[in-house]
């Protein structure tokens, strides 16, 4: 049985779709069967970001109705041959989106994959509940302010109420935070909430903090997950991310400011 | 079953009449338009849908019958029942107005007795008495389910809401946004950022304890304050809420 995993958040911009492209290909890289499926039908990303928007032939929603097969609209990625890639349809919309058809291909998916990852739509309608019902894990990404912190925490509340497991009640979803676009210099000016003032309202398992980089955006023009950016930041933070999820012990990582070259004459003098 | 039991004499008794309190709302009406009424009925069930789905009401006609208008008894509890309560009497009616609501099946409440009650030195024997009660008689499940504690373990999110109809023990922190209720006391051995309503159905001697208050809002049987009236005194601090006639303290806990 594969793992299904969601990536959410409630808000808008955050970095669902970057983490989602990350998270899956550093499962691949790692060995790993894994499908990545974007649930946004009518403002599809997910394919852009892994750059194979020009392989797109079905969609989602060609399978859930079935005027594909699944073989037909799975598109293996370029970079790993371990990796394959489920777009959402562009010219749907979330209301396309059945439960059962969602449930029905994520069982046939579990039969041939080890991870599937599920890039939830933002807000807390139709698309994003059916991203997060049939969920095992959960990875939450949040930015350090506080709107995007409340509704984290209002999709904590639908992830323990609303999925099927909750539903069946079984052992509850497996939430972890993903704090995206950290900036320590900003935190340290108190622009910008700290992980421990994220940690002490969400109250959440931390794997891992991304730091806000310019590599992510390079990585999205030119349709590469950031993960394969080994010599940037934000690519090294996920790979810590897709580690520690997989169970290794890794230390925390771009939570606190690079010291400068002031600050290292400072710290050595005294 | 004993049906068609022959002894008559010595049958042993299957009645019982006790005495009990409870707590009801009651319904102040001033106003005789129905539409009004109806309009302002449904946002305050739209507030705690889950509080007033087929709660008792008494409704009390004592201002409306100040104002020397013409309304028909009938209609407006009609138009109580449809909003989903359930009139269990009327008090304040005038002898034609208790003659119809008897015909309806609904017992007439005089205001005076409802005044002696409402005194502290009378409540409280009663309330003891109920307890005491329920102790003795386990099977009565009515006084159990009234005594009844919820626990939560799991953080209270945003968004969510809970409703304890006894007391509301709560072992991980309320998020802002989230609202939680109980009938009784609410305990948060956490953060408190959402908001707390404790003694929901009047209970005047229900209270708040939570050991970090952040909350949105507080209340007490309906006496509330919410996050800007909280002094920074009591903000961030273990403390519990109560009344002390009809006024909110809030109060470190010692």
């Amino acid at each position: 049985m594969a793992r299904i995993i969601v990536v959410t958040s409630g808000k808008g911009g955050v970095g669902k779709t970057t983490t989602s492209a990350a998270i899956a290909m550093g499962l691949a890289k790692k060995g790993h069967r894994t499908a990545v499926i974007d649930f946004d039908v009518g403002l599809r990303n997910l394919d852009l970001i892994m750059g194979c928007e020009r392989r797109v032939v079905y969609d989602f929603i060609n399978v859930i109705n079935g005027e594909a097969t699944l073989n037909q609209a799975l598109i293996r990625d370029k970079n790993c041959n371990l990796l394959y890639i489920l777009p959402a349809s562009q010219t749907r919309d979330k209301d396309a989106l059945t439960q059962e058809g969602v449930g029905k291909i994520l069982e046939d998916l579990s039969k041939d994959f080890k991870y599937i990852v599920c890039d939830s739509p933002a807000g807390i309608e139709r698309g994003a509940h059916l991203a997060m019902y049939f969920a095992d894990d959960a990875l939450v990404v949040t930015n350090p302010e506080v709107s995007s912190v409340r509704d984290s925490d209002r999709m904590l509340g639908i992830l323990s109420s609303k999925s099927r497991r909750a539903e069946r009640n079984q052992e509850p979803i497996k939430e972890y935070l993903l704090l995206s676009r950290y900036s320590p210099e900003r935190v340290k000016l108190g622009e910008m909430l700290s992980v421990d003032d994220v940690q002490e309202i969400l109250s959440l398992h931390l794997l891992g903090v991304i730091p806000e980089s310019k590599s992510v955006l390079n990585a999205s023009n030119a349709g590469v997950p950031v993960i394969l950016d080994e010599k940037s930041d934000a690519g090294q933070a996920y790979q810590d991310i897709v580690a520690r999820y997989l169970g290794e012990d890794r230390p925390h990582r771009f939570i606190d400011d690079k010291k400068g070259f002031f600050g290292k004459l400072f710290s050595r003098s005294h | 079953m004993s049906t068609g039991s022959q002894k008559t004499l010595y049958n042993p008794p299957v009645l019982e009449f006790k005495s009990s309190t409870f707590s009801v709302p009651v319904l102040v009406v001033s106003s005789n338009d129905l539409t009004i009424i109806d309009e302002q009925l449904q946002a305050k069930i739209q507030l705690a849908p889950e509080f007033f789905k087929s709660s008792p009401l008494v409704l009390d006609l004592q201002e409306l019958n100040k104002q020397n208008v013409e309304f028909d008894i009938a209609q407006l509890i009609e138009l109580i029942r449809e909003a989903g309560l359930l009139p269990v009497g009327v008090r304040g009616g005038n002898g034609q107005q208790n003659q119809q609501v008897l015909a309806l099946g609904i017992p007439v409440y005089s205001i005076t007795s409802s005044a002696v009650s409402a005194g502290n030195q009378k409540q409280k024997p009663i309330n003891i008495q109920t307890v005491a009660e329920a102790n003795k008689d386990a099977a009565d499940s009515d006084a159990q389910a009234s005594l009844k504690t919820m626990l939560v373990t799991q953080p209270v999110r945003s968004g969510q809401r809970l409703y304890a109809s006894g007391d509301l023990v709560i072992l991980a922190q309320v998020s802002a946004g989230a609202e939680i209720m109980a009938e009784g006391n609410i305990h948060v051995y956490s953060a408190l950022r959402g908001r707390a309503l404790a003694g929901v159905r009047g209970n005047a001697e229900a209270r708040i304890f939570c050991s970090d208050l952040q909350a949105e809002l507080v209340s007490i049987a309906g006496t509330y304050k919410i996050s800007e009236d909280l002094s920074a005194v009591v903000r961030g601090k273990p403390v519990q809420v109560y009344l002390q006639n009809d006024n909110l303290i809030i109060k470190d806990i010692l």
